[in-house]
């Protein structure tokens, strides 16, 4: 049985650039964000992770010691060991586009789209990149720590619809 | 939106058998606020896109703005039919991230309210399936016993509904003799209950023909959408957070993970009513178990308040109280990041958090079962027919507020 260092080893020999970290017993691994579709590809089909868990990002816009604006997360497990892997990618302004991880995981559709909606960051090869929580004619993407949180914002901007003319 | 409907009404003007229509925000069978756009041929569901967001009121935003002890109340509103289950998942992942291992009473009280809560979803859940699909009575049935959970509830920390119960590093109440009792007098009468309300349908003609064969999720397909909780497990996902990752005071007691290989409506309706009677069996031992002791972690944490008689006579009393209810103090959390999960009635109900060293996350991501789950809606819908919506949307028990946060 491969334990998880055997897993961040084989991440490593392919990859260039992957940092591991541990913490509460949890393990991640932080890998350039170039290389994405090559690592989702040797995690789902070689290293046995068939069960995506969550896709998130964190803008480290104000945090202590960042060098990177955004951090997107992605949460994988193995369904019949249960192990879970937390995949770490940076990513800083204007180079915000990475790769889709539908074509590996169906889940990461509503997922992927929920992160360009709140962040504005694209995911090339997506079937439906369009906003999920937001309405369309929404301009912001909300959850980015620069949004202000007052004022009246885009809201006042709507078209309104009479009964009638819709 | 706007792209996607273009797109359907160009197909549309090639295949002019088919219809639109729209199913909801408001519709008394979506019981909560998500919109379907369905194209169907006659009374088939040819596809169906869902249209979510109505009730998107910026949770994970007000994440950043609320400490993790005000934070609790949001989570209440997050799967409002079973609020306690969610206060244990966000303090699961907030002691996790600060590292605070809870007292054993706490970590058994807690065990205790979530499997509670666990029953009154899943009779929510199945009660409003079977009403949707026309068994009235059943969810009267399960109304009934729900209003014993919510009277437990209240007696406990005097909210029905909205409980807020969990705090960092503990718990807002300690269990009561009355309370204790009252779960007692639930636990002796819901299996009588349940045992009624499966009579009722199992069997049922109608119900079994409506749900069964309807909807169904292969266990390759439930892994690939991300499918959770029981629905995964009506697919033959044995996965089970309580098992495969112990948390609270799920390693010291007996229960089963229950599975069905069918992946139907009627799989998925059969899982949760087995379910609740293995909840039943955890609530029962770790009652039986209860420890003694305070439900608080000590006051050399920081996280919790200090009782009176400390705060008084102690001088880490006074510092810790002092700490806690300056504005500008509260209590310390690491630079770091993590992921807690726990398995809420619905699913994996999982917490994302960045602490930035003050007692207000820096970023506070919600994962909730729904959102997955009503992602697989269409695959799920497409070929059957109108009225086989219903029951879909019942057994995958789609919470609308949990969806949009």
């Amino acid at each position: 049985m491969t334990t998880t260092s055997d897993i961040v080893a084989q991440l490593q020999s392919h990859i260039a650039g992957v940092t591991s970290s541990e913490f509460r017993g949890e393990t991640r691994v932080v890998v350039p964000a170039g290389s994405l579709a090559q690592v989702f590809d040797l995690l789902k089909n070689s290293l046995g992770f068939d069960y995506l868990v969550d896709i998130t990002c964190v803008d480290y816009l104000s945090y202590r010691d960042a060098r990177d604006r955004f951090g997107l997360v992605y949460i994988v497990a193995n369904v019949e060991t249960a192990r879970r892997l937390t995949v770490r990618a940076m990513l800083n302004e204007p180079d915000l586009v990475v790769p889709s991880a539908v074509p590996f995981w169906e889940a990461a559709n509503w997922l992927e789209r929920e992160v360009w909606d709140l962040f504005g960051i694209r995911f090339e090869g997506h079937p439906d990149l369009r906003r999920i929580v937001l309405p369309d004619e929404f301009t912001a993407h909300p959850l980015r720590k620069d949004y202000p949180l007052q004022g009246r914002g885009e809201r006042h901007n709507f078209p309104v619809i009479r009964r009638g003319q819709g | 939106m706007t792209q996607t409907l273009a797109a359907l009404a160009a197909a549309k003007s090639q295949q002019d058998y088919l219809w639109t229509l729209n199913f909801g925000p408001q519709h008394p069978a979506t019981h909560t606020t998500l919109r379907l756009v369905l194209t169907l041929d006659g009374e088939r569901v040819v596809d169906a896109i869902p249209d979510i967001g109505y009730l998107h009121s910026g949770f994970e935003k007000l994440g950043e703005r609320l400490d993790y002890n005000q934070y609790v109340t949001v989570t209440d509103r997050m799967n409002y039919i079973s609020p306690i289950s969610n206060n244990v998942g966000w303090h699961h992942a907030v002691e996790k991230l600060l590292g605070i291992e809870l007292t054993p009473r706490g970590k058994y009280i807690r065990t205790i309210v979530a499997e509670l809560a666990r029953i009154s979803d899943h009779l929510l859940s199945t009660g409003a399936m079977g009403l949707d699909v026309g068994a009235f009575t059943f969810f009267l049935y399960a109304f009934q016993e729900r209003e014993r959970i919510y009277d437990i509830f209240e007696t406990l920390c005097g909210a029905r509904f909205t409980n807020s119960y969990t705090r960092v590093g503990g718990l807002s109440q300690d269990f009561t003799p009355l309370v204790i009792e009252k779960i007692h007098a639930f636990l002796k009468t819901i299996p009588h209950t349940i045992d009624e309300m499966e009579k009722l349908l199992n069997r049922n003609r109608i119900f079994v023909d409506r749900t069964k064969g309807v909807g169904v999720l292969t266990r390759e397909q439930a892994i690939q959408r991300g499918a959770s909780g029981p629905v995964a497990r009506a697919s033959g996902v044995p996965r089970d957070l309580r098992k495969d990752e112990p948390y609270l005071a799920y390693g010291e007691l007996k229960f089963q993970v229950c599975c069905a290989t069918a992946g139907d409506c009627f799989a998925r309706y059969y899982v949760r009513m087995a379910e609740m009677r293995e909840s039943l069996r955890i609530v029962a031992q770790a009652l039986e178990k209860l420890p003694g002791g305070p439900v608080n972690v000590g006051i050399d944490e920081r996280a919790t308040m200090p009782t009176k008689q400390q705060v008084y006579q102690t001088i880490e009393g006074t510092i810790t109280h002092f700490e806690l209810v300056m504005a500008n103090r509260g209590f310390e959390t690491p630079f770091e990041e993590c992921y807690g999960a726990t398995e809420a009635p619905n699913g994996e109900l999982g917490f994302y958090l960045v602490g930035d060293g003050s007692n207000i996350a820096y970023r506070a991501r919600c994962r909730p079962p729904s959102f997955l789950h009503f992602a697989l809606f269409p695959h799920l819908i497409r070929g059957h027919t109108l009225s086989d919506i219903v029951a879909v949307l019942g057994s995958l028990n789609i919470i609308a507020a949990e969806l949009d946060r």
